[in-house]
């Protein structure tokens, strides 16, 4: 076999060379002779670390705002990994540039929510200041693209930002200020966002947000005085079947979207003869509308902290990943300053708290990609591989994150853990209702007086959930609300009374999915709605399978002649052609995005809100 | 793939369209309706590669599971009952034929996919007029396709990706499941996922070669030989008139299966049987291009 020399071997910068060394380790070369050979050994004895790819991937963004040639040949040559396979890995994800950008780039959330908060006019704004997204020179100081939901849906239009040599962070259009003031605050980080606002009604219990904007959520001591590792210690004493048998009687399941129940998660896990087993927490929180988890881990992290320890020594696990989404840098350092005073003060490490178990949690970032919520393209992106998703089964509690057993849990199941040891199975039953224990968040956005995070008893009807985020603008009627997100389904006026039980809700045929609830009035423009869904699956399929890619495509065209007033053939023929894709989807995809991919459409066409009619007044 | 020695694997029985059959344990779902006689339509499989299943053209319906399951790479179990022919695996059948043909040119496929295409009742002309070049946002009322031109920048080999279906065969052959070269990969996503060089360079300054592997396994001849790209071009390729003559490799010992295929008295392209127990169907440049001393007959050069 030949060998082939690549003719051009592109050059990394230094700045790129330090940014992959202080991720993946300095280089080994350079050395005196036998010194170089000798720790040559070790290094090549040193398995290859596939998955430090994707920190590389986003530090070389960081340190010179795009993913160059060089830079990717240096990252490639240092894992050891084929340079067309690590391009591959850098293409799938939104934040990874391929071509310079300016120092500071500007992802403006055009998504369901942040369209009823004045999106549009913000992109108005800044391609008239700009120009058109995706334009600017690198030469410019500032460029901007139009971005799906960025977890700041009450808090909209919402703009995350990436700027050279620094953390990105989130920020907030102030309209009292003119754009290029705006613009020159947001460079210098001055434009910040704020919290999530959590809406409460006095004398409800708030087991999961009581604590959130109430204690500084970096102290462990203001933690401790308000609860916190109490459930640790029970959860000690009762022991691994206790806690076991605790998380069945209390009937908690999971809070991603799925409903699994998570006893049996753990118990599968638990009960594995293979030594090795991995805690996942996804916080890849990117389903259209929801802000949840972001609350939680920026406002408590502790808890997040205290119910992961729980899971993984219920589970044997000794390493837990906290995979963040990568536009929560702030959720990111929260949790990780969390996670360091717990180390500090033996709840992590050697021991946790008296117990002698090894315990490590490692936080890991996404790029941009919606998909890789999917519990299995987490563990692809967690590996350094494309966000695609796995072919189940296996499961993950067989063949999870590096091919072991692996528990995959929302942060806000990882946050229910601790309620349901501190108040016991039966209370925390009582909670809730006949279709679910517990209290359950709703990401309450969209056209209401108060937009922000709502905990309430699952079973609490929809209306009085959007009443705590303020209600309906005055005067103003109900036109249709986004249950569970893009991958969720419109309801009608008629759903207002409705018990936001997942069983009543699955019933007449919806989800509460991850809790977000967008509300819409008389005056939103739905067609224009519905197509931003139709254009988000376009945009965040992997592109692996079939029904998936293509379908998610052809439903866009679908949407935007039905919305132009175009159909191909009679509006029947439109329908039928929409029925087709939600068969092929639902039934041939290999993931819940693709299964899930037309179900908000297929619903919106139910309910007139696409084409003649749709728009408000 | 299973190439291993089986240790006697236990016996299965599953139901496939009301008919018993026993396969050994960790055969497929396919291969099971196969031994009763029933043939499943596959794009993305191929008996020499990893089965990645993304296709879904071989879906069929189990008992039990919510969604269709691929039936490629879903392994049996006892007691399965399988359906392949129920209203809804026809109908994922054609909306995936349907779906490839609207956005993909498969004129060059094998004829099979011409036949599932018309039992399935695919209507690709559903979609509207087709886009003439893959863009991210065609007119209103074209249905978007992956056209491009092709990419010609070897001798050897063209890479028409107008013709993709991103079966991952082309990856899967240069990478784990023969080659080990790793010059491709899947880049972007979503239907800006395409097969790549990094940062798409040519294929003479990537890490290929030229062992057209890839082009052994592309079932749709979105890569194709030179020799055949130029014939096809000239209008002048004519499966009709060619003949395939199996002979072995002169190059080394290792004996690799060749099958000529002549056109006019000169080689215009060579594959390689898939049972072949030495290379399972994979050649090297040599076997797999290095033909043209066979008929350099001028003696101009």
């Amino acid at each position: 076999m030949t060998e082939h020399e690549p003719n051009r071997v592109p050059e990394a910068t230094p700045r790129e060379m330090a940014a992959v060394d202080a991720v993946v380790g300095p280089e080994l070369n350079g050395a005196a002779p036998a010194a170089a050979a000798r720790r040559m050994r070790v290094q090549l004895q040193r398995p290859y670390r596939r998955d430090l790819l994707l920190p590389a991937l986003l530090a070389l963004q960081q340190a010179e705002g795009w993913i160059s040639p060089g830079g990717l040949a240096y990252l490639a040559q240092r894992l050891a990994l084929p340079l067309a396979e690590a391009y591959g890995v850098a293409s799938f994800y939104g934040l990874l540039a391929l071509e310079p950008e300016p120092p500071t780039v500007l992802h403006v959330c055009d998504d369901v929510a942040c369209q009823t908060a004045g999106a549009m006019e913000l992109c108005q704004t800044l391609e008239r200041v700009l120009g058109p997204a995706g334009s600017a020179p690198e030469s410019s100081e500032v460029g901007w693209h139009r971005s799906p939901c960025l977890g700041r849906c009450a808090e909209g239009p919402a703009v995350y930002v990436q700027r050279l040599g620094a953390a990105g962070g989130g920020a907030r259009w102030d309209a009292a200020q003119t754009a290029e003031e705006w613009l020159q605050a947001v460079a210098t980080g001055m434009a910040v966002t704020s919290a999530v606002p959590i809406r409460r009604r006095p004398g409800l219990p708030q087991p999961l947000t009581g604590r959130i904007g109430r204690i500084p959520p970096d102290s462990l001591d203001a933690y401790r005085r308000h609860g916190g590792y109490q459930a640790l210690r029970r959860a000690l004493a009762l022991g691994r079947e206790g806690v076991l048998r605790e998380i069945a009687a209390a009937r908690l399941v999971g809070r991603g979207g799925a409903g699994f129940p998570t006893a049996a998660k753990w118990e599968a896990v638990a009960k594995s003869p293979e030594p090795v087993r991995y805690l996942v927490v996804n916080a890849d929180e990117s389903e259209p509308g929801t802000f949840k988890d972001r609350a939680l881990l920026e406002g408590d992290p502790f808890a997040i902290v205290e119910g992961a320890t729980i899971a993984a020594w219920v589970i044997g696990a000794h390493r837990v990943y906290v995979f963040v989404r990568g536009e929560y840098p702030e959720a990111r350092r929260s949790l990780e300053a969390a996670i360091a005073q717990a180390r500090a003060h033996g709840y992590l490490g050697a021991t946790i708290m008296d117990e002698p178990y090894p315990l490590e949690i490692e936080v890991r970032s996404g790029a941009g990609a919606y998909i890789c919520g999917e519990e299995t393209a987490l563990f692809n992106a967690i590996e350094g591989k494309r966000g695609e998703p796995r072919n189940k089964p296996p499961f993950p509690t067989v063949h999870g994150l590096f091919g072991k057993p692996t528990v995959v849990n929302n942060v806000e199941t990882i946050a229910n853990v601790p309620v349901v040891l501190n108040l016991g199975a039966a209370a925390y039953r009582d909670l809730g209702s006949a279709g679910g224990s517990g209290t359950r968040l709703f990401c309450v956005s969209g056209q209401v007086m108060a937009p922000g995070l709502v905990e309430v008893p699952i079973g609490t009807p929809l209306k009085e959930v959007v009443a705590i985020a303020g209600g309906l603008r005055p005067g103003r009627e109900l036109r249709a609300v986004l249950l569970g997100g893009a991958a969720g389904t419109f309801v009608g006026p008629e759903a207002w009374d409705m018990a936001l039980d997942p069983e009543v809700v699955r019933a007449r045929g919806a989800t509460l999915g991850s809790g977000v609830v967008v509300v819409f009035d008389d005056t939103a423009d739905l067609g224009a709605i519905v197509r931003r869904i139709a254009r988000f699956f376009r945009e965040e399929s992997c592109g692996q399978c079939v029904p998936c890619r293509l379908g998610t495509v052809r439903q866009l065209e679908l949407v935007e002649r039905l919305e132009a007033g175009r159909p191909l053939g009679s509006l029947e023929q439109e329908r039928a052609l929409h029925r087709d894709l939600v068969q092929v989807m639902r039934d041939a995809s290999i993931c819940g995005l693709g299964q899930t991919a037309a179900n908000a459409v297929a619903s919106a066409l139910a309910l007139g809100l696409v084409g003649e009619g749709s728009r408000g007044q | 793939m299973n190439r291993g020695v089986s240790v006697a694997a236990r016996p299965v029985t599953v139901t496939v369209d009301g008919q018993a059959v026993e396969v050994p344990e960790g055969s497929t779902v396919r291969e099971a309706c196969a031994k009763a006689g029933v043939e499943i339509p596959t794009l993305c499989f191929l008996e020499n590669l990893t089965p990645v299943n993304v296709c879904r053209v071989c879906v069929v319906e189990l008992e039990g599971s919510r969604a269709l399951v691929p039936s490629c790479s879903r392994k049996v179990e006892g007691g399965m009952v399988i359906h392949t022919d129920t209203p809804r695996v026809r109908t994922s059948r054609k909306m995936v034929l349907e779906l490839l043909a609207s956005s993909v040119d498969l004129s060059a496929a094998g004829p099979e996919v011409a036949e599932w295409l018309a039992a399935y009742g695919a209507e690709p002309e559903r979609y509207g007029r087709r886009a003439p070049a893959r863009t991210a946002r065609p007119d209103l009322g074209e249905a978007a396709t992956v056209a491009q031109p092709p990419k010609v920048d070897n001798a050897l080999y063209v890479r028409d990706y107008s013709r993709c279906i991103l079966c991952y065969k082309c990856v899967e052959a240069c990478g784990e499941d023969a080659q080990f070269t790793f010059a491709i990969a899947v880049a972007g996503r979503g239907f800006d996922a395409h097969i790549s060089t990094e940062f798409d360079v040519p294929l003479p300054d990537s890490a290929c070669v030229y062992c057209g592997n890839c082009v052994g396994v592309c079932p749709t001849g979105a890569l194709m030989f030179k020799s055949e790209f130029d014939l096809r071009q000239a209008g002048a390729w004519d499966p009709a008139r060619q003949t395939v003559t199996p002979t072995i490799c002169p190059y080394c010992g290792v004996g690799c299966t060749l099958e000529l295929h002549v056109q006019d008295n000169r080689i215009v392209k060579v594959t390689s049987p898939l049972d072949h127990t030495v290379s399972h169907g994979h050649l090297c440049v040599k076997g797999r291009f290095g033909f043209e001393f066979v008929q350099d007959r001028d003696p101009g050069g």
